[in-house]
């Protein structure tokens, strides 16, 4: 459903609402560096628009913070109803480094529901259209969990009630793996 | 007059060529400084927690599920990929790879997760990772002399008593 809404809006473009709730200005930098003619992010259609009601994209950077929450949650509520919610760098995705801080509620999606993250401190501009082309379905996503297990554990156990005296050896009657 | 100049700036903009990067078509690798995601190697890894000790983020959290296995959690998160984790690991297990198309659609896919074997110490209990031969060797399920749990070296009588065959002791050691 949401890649054929992203096709959808791909025919018609993006336009995207440049949302920062309590940032560095890092990712803001980054987003700007991105819609320069280097990297040029208008060849996807992309376009920086100043309202919330322009807007089919909002691209949020900063964390959740107890001073502007409620003002990220009305711009949200502003943008017309097909509306994706981009969470560019590490503190709109997790919170930040400063996560535990008293003034910081935590990642975006604790506001407002988000589409897409686009992890970085700051994130590279490559990375930002890396991510508007995923969401576009140009390129495929390359990450995936990752996970290492040592396949068994090597060591028998012996139960103290099966071992029985031969002699003066000790011999194990029944071995069982763990 | 103004023709003219508009000529003029067309011929500049063709000398000047094309600057647009060919991003998403045409990827070209970060620069050598650039630090990306962190990438564990769980086989080089030693379970010592130095990384979660020192993640300014606290994204990496190490528990013990059990006495013998300890689990080592990246969520990835909030990492900055500050390469500090990367730093302190003595074994080199954690490398920062200069991968940056992370972009995903599920917060999940950033984790890596680790399940690390650990020995236990026979005075104290707790976890470490073998080193030596023998530790090795233990892991493998070679068991030397224990006498707190009744265990004896298992040691052939043949030599002694001219068996050829020995049928004294009946273990099965895989």
């Amino acid at each position: 459903m949401l890649k054929n809404l992203c096709q959808r809006m791909f025919g018609r473009s993006l336009w995207v609402y440049h949302a920062n709730s309590g940032g560095c200005n890092g990712c803001d930098i980054e987003v700007l560096n991105a819609l320069t003619p280097y990297y040029d992010a208008e060849r996807f259609g992309i376009k920086l628009v100043g309202s919330p009601r322009h807007a089919d994209v909002m691209l949020c950077q900063g964390p959740a913070m107890r001073s502007t929450a409620q003002a990220v949650k009305r711009a949200y509520d502003a943008m017309p109803a097909p509306k994706l919610v981009f969470a560019i760098g590490s503190c709109a995705c997790g919170g930040g480094v400063w996560f535990d801080s008293y003034s910081v509620i935590g990642p975006i999606e604790k506001i407002i529901p988000v589409s897409y993250y686009i992890p970085g401190c700051p994130p590279r501009p490559e990375a930002i259209i890396y991510g508007v082309a995923v969401a576009l379905g140009i390129a495929d996503k390359k990450v995936a969990p990752v996970e290492f297990k040592e396949l068994e554990l090597p060591i028998p156990r012996y139960h103290p009630d099966e071992l029985r005296g031969k002699g003066e050896l000790v011999i194990y009657a029944k071995t069982e793996k763990l | 007059m103004s023709l003219l100049s508009k000529l003029e700036e067309a011929a500049l903009c063709l000398k000047a060529g094309k600057v647009t990067l060919p991003y998403p078509a045409d990827p070209q690798p970060a620069p050598e400084q650039f630090r990306g995601r962190p990438i564990f190697d769980g086989s080089k890894c030693i379970g010592c927690a130095g990384c979660a000790n020192n993640c300014p983020a606290r994204e990496i959290l190490i528990y013990d599920v059990s006495q013998e296995i300890r689990i080592l959690q990246y969520l990835g998160r909030r990492c900055t990929y500050c390469g500090r984790c990367a730093e302190v690991c003595p074994e080199k297990a954690i490398t920062m790879s200069r991968d940056f198309e992370s972009a995903t659609n599920r917060i999940g896919d950033l984790a890596q997760r680790l399940e690390l074997f650990m020995s236990t110490c026979q005075r104290c209990g707790r976890c470490f990772k073998p080193t030596s031969t023998l530790e090795e060797l233990k892991m493998k399920g070679y068991r030397f002399d224990d006498l707190q749990n009744e265990r004896g070296i298992f040691r052939s009588q043949s030599h002694l008593e001219g068996n050829a065959v020995v049928d004294d002791v009946e273990i099965e050691l895989d």
